[in-house]
C-alpha cells in the first residue's frame, strides 16, 4: 500500500521565487517594507460607481487607504438653493438612484418639518409613503445583496435578485409613471394616487418576493465560500461605529439598535409592528444577515399596511401648499391665484432652519434646511449616509488582505451618487 | 432626559458662552459665541452629556452679513435619544475654526467638504484637502457669490472647466438668475451666455423702471 504523501501545489510566483537564486544584498529582509501603491477605481466593478481608493499595500497586506470621492459630484445642494421646494423633488431621485421612492418621501417630509405640516398628512398619504419606502429599501437590498454575492463571486445570486427587483420596477413604474425617476412624492402629498389594481399586484409581489429572499438565503448564508471570505472579515467594533457615525444596516451590523423608524417614529411607523435586526460582531457577515432580515420586516411593514390603508385624499387640503385641483383652477379665482403663487413662487415656507433623518435603505438621510421664508431655501444641505459610512474605509481597510477590500466594500452597499451628491 | 434640560446643562457648564436655547419645530438649537471654544464644548457634551454621535457638520453662507459664514453642527445620543444644533459664527477674514476630529472622527470628511465647498479652514484637521472638487480647484462654489453656471478655471487637464455644454439651449433653464423670469428659457438673449442674459435682463427692467413702464422681461428680441 502506497504512503501517503503530503503534495504541496506552489504557485507560478512562488516556483520562480524559489528557482531563482537570490541576488546578493536583495535578501527578504530588505523587501520588507517596500510599499507597493495600487489605484483601485474610479471605474472598477467593486466599487460599484466612480469611487476611487488609493492603497498602500505590502505584498497583499494593506497598510494605508485613501478614498476619493466625487467623481459624480454635480451641486446638488448649490442647485436647491436656487429652486423651489417642489422643483427640487426630481433632484432627490439622482442622490440614492437605487431607493429614489425613499429619497422622495425623506425630503417631502424636511420640507413638511419646516412648514410644520408633517403631522397633518392625510392618513393615505402617509400609508402609501411607508409603502413607498419599504419597497425602496426591499429593491435597495436586494441589489445590494445580489451585488455583494457577485462580488464574491457568485454569480446566481445577482441574476436571482435583479428579477425580483424587476418586479418592484413594474409596481413604482405603475404607481408613479416612471420606474427609476419617481419623483412621486410632492410637498403636502403625492404626485398621484394608486391605479385600480395595485393593492393586488403588490400583494402578488410580497407572496412571491419572501420565497426569493429565502432561496437567496439558501444560496448564501451556509455558502462555505461566502462565509469565509466575509466572516471575520471587516470587523467594526460599537464604539468605531458611532465614532464615524455610521448608519443604517452598517450600525446595525456593529450591534447597535438604532432605527429611525423606531427612535423617532414618522408617518405611520409607530402603528406599525417590525423588527429591528441587529448583528453581533459588525463583521460583513453580520451586515449581510441584518439586509437580509431587514427584507423580511419591511415584506410584514408593507402587508400591514396594505391591510389597514384607507381611502380619502392622498394631499393636504391647503392650497398654498399642493397644487388646486385643475377643474378647480380652471373656473374659480382663489385656485387659480394659489395655482400662480405655487407655480412661480414655490411654497411660502417660514424662517427658520429643521434637521430630518430618515431611515432610508442605506443609512440616516438627513435633510438641513435653512430658511430665510419664500419659496426657495437659502441652504439646503444633504446628509447622505453612503458619504459618512465611507469615511470609515481609511481605517477599516488596513489590516486586511487586498481581496478583502472587495468583500468590505459589497459589505457597505453605499451608492456614489448619494455620496458625492 | 429631554434635550431642552440637556441643552440647559450644557449651558450652565459654559455661562456667558452659549446662548439661550431656541426651539424651532421641536428641534433646539444654541449659538456658541466664540467658534475657537467649539472643540472643548463637543469634546465635554460627549463626554458628560451622552452625545456620543455626530450626525452632522455643515456651513451657511450668510452673504453680506457680517459675520459671514456660521458652522452648524448636528449633536445626537444613542442613549437618551437627544439631538441639539450648535452654532458659531466665522467671520471672512479669518475662515478658519478649530477641528472636532479630535471629539469625534467622523467630523474629519464633513470639515473637508466644508473646506471644500465654503472654503473655510480647519485648523489641526489631520488631512485637510479638497474631498469632492479636484484639488488645485481655484473656487468655493457654495459661496453665494459664486453662480450656479459656474465658473471657467484655468486648470488644462480637467475637461470640463467651461459651463456645462446644454448650458443655455432652448429648453434649458438659465442658471443662476434670482427669480422665475429671469430663468425662464424664452426669455434668453440669443447668442450670449446665462450670466450675460441675466445682466442684460436686469439693466432692460431698470431702464423700463426708470421710464415707468411695468416689471418684466418685455418682448422677446427677434433672432437674425
Amino acid at each position: 500500500m502506497a504512503e501517503a504523501q503530503n503534495i504541496q501545489f506552489k504557485d507560478a510566483a512562488a516556483r520562480l521565487a524559489e528557482s531563482a537564486p537570490t541576488p546578493p544584498g536583495q535578501e527578504r529582509g530588505d523587501l520588507e517594507g517596500e510599499k507597493m501603491v495600487l489605484n483601485v477605481g474610479p471605474s472598477h466593478p467593486a466599487t460599484h460607481g466612480v469611487l476611487r481608493i488609493v492603497l498602500e499595500l505590502d505584498g497583499e497586506i494593506i497598510t494605508a487607504a485613501r478614498p476619493e470621492g466625487g467623481y459624480l459630484h454635480r451641486g446638488d445642494e448649490k442647485i436647491a438653493e436656487n429652486f423651489t421646494y417642489t422643483q427640487f423633488i426630481p433632484y432627490t431621485d439622482r442622490l440614492d438612484y437605487l431607493a429614489p421612492l425613499a429619497n422622495n418621501v425623506a425630503y417631502a417630509l424636511a420640507v413638511e418639518k419646516l412648514l410644520g405640516i408633517d403631522r397633518q398628512l392625510t392618513p393615505r398619504c402617509q400609508f402609501i409613503r411607508v409603502i413607498c419606502c419599504e419597497l425602496a429599501r426591499i429593491s435597495s437590498h436586494l441589489l445590494g445583496v445580489g451585488c455583494y454575492a457577485m462580488d464574491c463571486g457568485a454569480m446566481t445570486v445577482f441574476l436571482h435578485t435583479f428579477t425580483e427587483r424587476e418586479k418592484i420596477h413594474n409596481l413604482c413604474e405603475a404607481l408613479t409613471g416612471a420606474r427609476f425617476t419617481t419623483a412621486y412624492t410632492r410637498i403636502g402629498g403625492l404626485s398621484r394616487d394608486m391605479p385600480p389594481g395595485w393593492v393586488e399586484q403588490c400583494r402578488k409581489f410580497l407572496n412571491e418576493v419572501v420565497v426569493n429572499i429565502d432561496e437567496t438565503e439558501t444560496f448564501l448564508t451556509r455558502n462555505r465560500i461566502f462565509v469565509d471570505r466575509t466572516q471575520g472579515v471587516g470587523v467594526i467594533p460599537r464604539e468605531v461605529a458611532i465614532d464615524y457615525g455610521m448608519t443604517g444596516p452598517n450600525l446595525r451590523g456593529s450591534g447597535i439598535e438604532h432605527d429611525l423608524r423606531k427612535a423617532h417614529p414618522y408617518l405611520v411607523y409607530d402603528q406599525l409592528k417590525f423588527d429591528v435586526p441587529v448583528g453581533s460582531t459588525g463583521d460583513c457577515y453580520d451586515r449581510y444577515l441584518v439586509r437580509m432580515e431587514e427584507m423580511r420586516q419591511s415584506v410584514r411593514i408593507v402587508h400591514q399596511c396594505l391591510d389597514q390603508l384607507p381611502g380619502g385624499p392622498i394631499n393636504v387640503p391647503d392650497g398654498k401648499i399642493v397644487l388646486p385641483p385643475k377643474d378647480r383652477v380652471l373656473t374659480r379665482m382663489e385656485e387659480l391665484i394659489h395655482h400662480f403663487m405655487n407655480v412661480t413662487q414655490g411654497v411660502n415656507a417660514p424662517p427658520g432652519e429643521i434637521y430630518f433623518g430618515h431611515e432610508n435603505p442605506k443609512g440616516e438621510l438627513g435633510f438641513y434646511i435653512n430658511s430665510k421664508g419664500g419659496g426657495t431655501p437659502h441652504r439646503l444641505k444633504i446628509r447622505s449616509p453612503s458619504f459618512v459610512n465611507l469615511s470609515i474605509l481609511s481605517w477599516l481597510l488596513p489590516r486586511h488582505m487586498l481581496s478583502d477590500v472587495v468583500a468590505i466594500l459589497g459589505s457597505f452597499d453605499f451608492v456614489m451618487g448619494e455620496c458625492d451628491r | 432626559m429631554t434635550a431642552l434640560e440637556l441643552a440647559q446643562q450644557l449651558r450652565a457648564k459654559f455661562p456667558g458662552l452659549i446662548s439661550e436655547p431656541v426651539e424651532f419645530r421641536g428641534e433646539i438649537t444654541f449659538k456658541v459665541s466664540d467658534a475657537e471654544r467649539m472643540p472643548e464644548i463637543c469634546a465635554l457634551a460627549k463626554a458628560e452629556l451622552g452625545f456620543d454621535y455626530l450626525v452632522d457638520i455643515t456651513s451657511v453662507d450668510n452673504y453680506g452679513d457680517d459675520p459671514r459664514f456660521t458652522l452648524v453642527y448636528h449633536l445626537y445620543g444613542y442613549g437618551h435619544l437627544c439631538a441639539l444644533r450648535l452654532k458659531a459664527d466665522v467671520s471672512e477674514e479669518k475662515g478658519e475654526a478649530p477641528t472636532v476630529t479630535g471629539v469625534w472622527r467622523t467630523a474629519d470628511w464633513h470639515e473637508r467638504e466644508i473646506y471644500d465647498m465654503m472654503g473655510i479652514r480647519f485648523r489641526g484637521h489631520p488631512d485637510l484637502r479638497r474631498i469632492l472638487m479636484w484639488e488645485g480647484y481655484p473656487h468655493s462654489p457654495l459661496r453665494k457669490d459664486f453662480p450656479l453656471a459656474g465658473k471657467p478655471t484655468d486648470v488644462p487637464q480637467v475637461a470640463f472647466t467651461d459651463a456645462a455644454p446644454l448650458a443655455g439651449g432652448p429648453f434649458v433653464t438659465i442658471a443662476g438668475g434670482k427669480d422665475a423670469i429671469s430663468r425662464e428659457p424664452r426669455v434668453r438673449i440669443p447668442n450670449t451666455d446665462a450670466l450675460e442674459t441675466n445682466a442684460r435682463l436686469e439693466r432692460r427692467r431698470d431702464t423700463k423702471e426708470a421710464h415707468g413702464h411695468s416689471h418684466g422681461p418685455g418682448p422677446i428680441e427677434p433672432k437674425q
